[in-house]
């Protein structure tokens, strides 16, 4: 039984806004394994950036990771390092390709120059010229020309420019890549390259991947395993094939029926109901105001995730058999602590 | 016999840069003798698709009288539209309306959103007392399903972007116009409340008799709401017709690089394994201006010499579907104003 | 709009502070004539060289001159200069930013053209070589006008550059789909979201035009026979009141210099934090 490179239990992110606490991770319990594509996927609020910035400790203030263990390799707790710990795993282990990297670039360094520095400061050694090396063949490996090595980012497209991101990313071989709607500022053929690009690239490397976005589209065409996110919560985790032809929690059964295709014109179903507030979410299920498989219960109970058939797993109450005693606790404390 | 509602004829648009003192100019051709026909009496719902460099903003701009063409010329109901007398402009304004891209930008921060939809109806002399504006205002937030005790009397950023959209829809409602150029509405929209607002443009489309120009970069919501398409490439249109024939049998090859890159939420599509590329170095080097030949000829992969001498024309392939490929060299050429009549083609069948 | 000043006054610390300290130069001007009579501001009033005392809370100048009394009666003339200066300075900044900002073409190049060549004008030279010739005339008013005349030129570049960014934003488009003429958008679209950069500039302008109309006194060119801050700095120099020990004579002017411009400074500073944010705001 393969372990997972990086394991998430029960990761909790809150920020503290001038209105009061916001749980924009909610108890995430996630396995990765070696080599394999998991994608990440949910609205926007859905927390699924918040959980990519977490397993970095990359949170800023007014958010905290408030509780849960990052275990990288099956053996450190990302949690419990030092800065200068941590520093050294950014890059090296975890790379991130994060959300609109294209337009972070540095606009008054040329590539290598920017490749070169951000390589050095996560801990790669050499001369400058043995570096040089190092960043032309990373380009080569992206499908651009070394001469890209001496231009500056407005003179690239924004096709190449990600492609530099992603050279970044992989350019101290980490064992996982995150990678933040890579493609989501860039033209539906440039985007098929790159994510074909990221592909090979990944392949070879022998890294897992996790891609965070709301293309449910790319994620059937890139992912092995998914994960859907609601309000902060993890509510279903499923191989692909699963998810597509199986759904099992009711938000993401809505979530396929909605997903605008070519096979269907005229398809205006969405999600009904108002867009979750999480200053203000609901008791028990947070999708039960929504929901139309909704039961009495679901507004006194919070789910817990239930595991139907290995690696499927869902957190909803119409697949809860037993509402155990622990599930009831939890609804005690909640309402005591509200 | 009245004068078509809007009219382009052969539009071009050059952007000229310099990038030195001494060096010759750039030249950008964005839009390029492009030509076609809006009745104004039939409504109609035709989708501009192309990517990022295509013109079809260029295209929008310039139908709306914000950008002047470097030829050619846009006609509102046989009059160049910037040289209209003040009345006429008033009427070409009423008439031809739209909706921009950017659901924040286009609200005034220091006002409320009333101020976006109590303006047209005083300029426009649409209501002759208060009561009668409130409720023209209340009929058209109800047609695109926003109350308007959620909507009214707030500041913009109190809404979602998916209402203050709503709202510029329902704006142009109060205008009843004949045609609305929607460019790009809901890709700066979170994914789940785009459906909403294709819904509110469809449903003002079938309901008031509004025509609508749909400009886009995603073939996907195109097909949803359109019936038919131009799809443009670097200022030319390489394939038009019924949204139908050109999305499920393209002919120009790059439409069918388009239809294959769109990744589908399903199983069993060959997207990321196959390798139908010319290289990724001919997809990213949009820089690269080509003077001469069919714009596509560098990343074709049927490119023949003939295509890298001349511009193909536009050829009908099809029933209501033409492409600009001489691939099709067999079939008749478009002539004249044909365009118009290939995208006014109602389909047969609706689903 | 008008709710949120509340909460601005609660937020804003810079501007809070700013304003009460402004408050209570305000409140001194206002009790101050009450609490002495003002006709000792003039010279030969009182005792000469008094330190401050019960008597004299800010002492007396050498020739004979309530201190206390010359800061009641000179403070609101050296804020009034400022507050005409910068007046005619931003009002006039405004009308030519705008016209040059939204009309473009040749009216900017002119407007434009001529505020960058007159910026390259030193402008304390202009200002003493004007003062120098009508030295004798010199009255407050006067003194207001001749620091508006430089006055007037970086809040027309400032604004200009607001006008073109705001010109270009899709607000604008929507207005003329509207149906909206061009000057209804520059009164009713552009210029309700200048008002926080235009009370920036103003508070700068004003600030500008104190210490300008403070320079020029200093060195004698200001209003001879007023108690102004800068006058009573120029007299206390003339006559050595820092070897002769008289602190308080030259003291009590730099006090409310330093008090006046800080307090202008945390309300430019605070305004500056309402009117950023405004534009910095995501969809």
């Amino acid at each position: 039984m393969t372990k997972p490179v990086l394991e998430l239990q029960d990761l909790r992110v809150y920020f503290n806004t001038r209105r009061g606490i916001v749980k924009a991770a909610d108890g995430i319990n996630l396995q990765l394994y070696p080599g394999e594509r998991f994608g990440l996927v949910g609205e926007s609020g859905s927390g699924k950036t918040t959980t990519a910035l977490a397993i970095l400790r990359m949170i800023k203030p007014p958010g905290r990771i408030v509780g849960g263990r990052v275990i990288l390799d099956n053996d450190i707790d990302l949690l419990s390092l030092t800065d200068e710990q941590m520093r050294q795993v950014r890059l090296k282990r975890i790379a991130m390709i994060p959300q609109g990297a294209m337009n972070s670039l540095n606009p008054v360094l040329r590539i290598k120059e920017q490749m070169i520095l951000t390589m050095r400061t996560h801990g790669a050694e050499g001369s400058n010229g043995h570096m040089l090396k190092r960043v032309e063949g990373l380009l080569a490996s992206v499908g651009l020309q070394p001469n890209v090595a001496n231009l500056y980012p407005h003179e690239l497209s924004g096709g190449m420019k990600q492609r530099v991101c992603i050279a970044m990313a992989i350019s101290m071989r980490p064992q996982v890549i995150l990678a933040d709607e890579p493609t989501s500022a860039l033209d539906v053929v440039v985007q098929r390259r790159i994510m074909q690009t990221l592909r090979t690239l990944q392949e070879q490397l022998g890294a897992a991947v996790i891609l965070v976005g709301h293309d449910m589209g790319l994620m059937a065409q890139f992912v092995d395993r998914l994960g859907v996110m609601y309000g902060g919560k993890l509510v279903e985790v499923g191989t692909v094939e699963e998810i597509f032809t199986d759904p099992k929690h009711p938000y993401t059964q809505l979530l396929i029926s909605s997903i605008p295709s070519l096979h269907r014109k005229r398809n205006f179903q969405t999600i009904p109901g108002m867009p979750l507030s999480l200053h203000e979410p609901p008791s028990g299920c947070l999708f039960h105001p929504r929901c139309p498989q909704a039961m009495a219960h679901c507004s006194q109970i919070v789910p817990r995730e239930i595991e139907v058939t290995p690696g499927r797993k869902v957190l909803c109450l119409l697949y809860d058999e037993e509402l155990t005693p622990a599930a009831q606790r939890e609804v005690v404390d909640d309402t005591a602590a509200s | 016999m009245t004068p078509p509602l809007l009219e382009a004829r052969n539009l071009r648009k050059v952007y000229t840069k310099r990038s030195g003192f001494f060096s010759r100019p750039d030249e950008n051709v964005a839009l390029d003798n492009f030509s076609f026909t809006i009745g104004g009496d039939d409504p109609v719902f035709i989708a501009i698709a192309g990517e990022s460099g295509s013109g079809k903003t260029t295209l929008a701009q310039m139908l709306l009288g914000f950008t002047r063409p470097t030829s050619g010329e846009v006609l509102y109901r046989g009059q160049n539209i910037h040289h209209l007398n003040a009345d006429s402009q008033k009427q070409f304004r009423q008439e031809v309306q739209a909706v921009f891209q950017d659901p924040f930008a286009v609200y005034n921060p220091f006002y409320r959103i009333d101020h976006i939809l109590h303006t047209p109806i005083r300029k426009f002399n649409l209501a002759s007392s208060r009561k009668e504006a409130e409720n023209m205002i209340l009929e058209a937030l109800a047609t695109v399903g926003l109350r308007p005790e959620d909507t009214l009397g707030r500041y913009p950023h109190q809404l979602s972007g998916g209402q203050r959209q709503r709202i510029t829809v329902a704006r142009t409602l109060l205008l009843r116009p004949r045609l609305v150029i929607a460019d790009e509405p809901v890709s700066m929209v979170d994914a789940s409340l785009r459906a909403t607002i294709l819904e509110s443009m469809y449903k003002v489309h079938q309901d008031y008799g509004i025509s609508f120009l749909y400009i886009t970069h995603d073939l996907t919501t195109a097909y949803q709401v359109s019936d038919s398409i131009v799809i443009l490439y670097r200022g030319i249109v390489a394939e038009a017709g019924d949204i139908e024939a050109v999305i499920k049998n393209p002919q120009h090859p790059y439409t069918q690089e388009l239809v294959n890159s769109i990744p589908m939420p399903s199983l069993g599509q060959n997207w990321i394994a196959s390798d139908d590329s010319m290289g990724t170095e001919a997809v990213d080097n949009v820089m690269h201006q080509v003077s001469k030949g069919c714009k596509y000829a560098t990343r074709c992969p049927h490119v023949m010499e003939r295509c890298r001498q001349n511009q193909p024309p536009l050829y009908q392939v099809g029933q209501g579907q033409v492409a600009a490929c001489y691939l099709y060299d067999e079939t008749p050429a478009l002539t004249g104003d044909n365009l118009t009549d290939t995208l006014h083609r109602r389909p047969d069948f609706r689903q | 709009m008008i709710g949120n000043i509340f909460y601005h006054l609660r937020t804003n610390l810079r501007l809070t502070a700013g304003l009460v300290m402004f408050s209570l130069i305000v409140l001194f001007m206002l009790l101050g004539p009450m609490m002495v009579d003002v006709r000792q501001a003039r010279p030969l009033s009182t005792f000469p060289s008094q330190p401050p005392g019960p008597d004299y809370p800010f002492g007396t100048d050498d020739q004979g001159r309530n201190l206390f009394a010359a800061a009641v009666v000179g403070v609101p003339m050296t804020l009034r200069v400022g507050l005409i200066a910068g007046a005619v300075g931003v009002g006039v900044g405004t009308i030519l930013g705008f016209l040059s900002g939204y009309l473009g073409g040749r009216v900017d190049t002119l407007i434009r053209g001529t505020v960058d060549t007159l910026l390259t004008v030193p402008g304390l030279v202009v200002l003493i070589s004007i003062a120098s010739i009508i030295r004798e005339a010199i009255s407050v008013e006067i003194m207001a006008l001749v620091v508006a005349l430089l006055a007037w030129m970086w809040p027309t570049r400032t604004i200009r550059a607001q006008v073109l960014s705001m010109r270009e934003q899709p607000y604008v488009q929507m207005a003329k789909l509207n149906g909206v003429g061009t000057w209804e958008i520059i009164w009713r679209e552009l210029m309700p979201n200048l008002l926080p950069y235009l009370a920036v500039s103003f508070v700068g302008s004003v600030s500008a035009a104190i210490l300008a109309s403070i320079g020029l006194e200093a060195i004698g060119l200001g209003p001879q026979n007023e108690p102004t801050v800068g006058m009573t700095i120029y007299w206390s120099i003339q006559f050595n009141s820092l070897i002769r020990g008289l602190w308080w004579w030259w003291g009590v002017p730099i006090f409310f210099i330093v008090f006046l411009f800080v307090s202008l400074f945390l309300i430019s500073a605070g305004l500056d934090q309402i009117a950023n944010p405004r534009l910095r705001r995501v969809a």
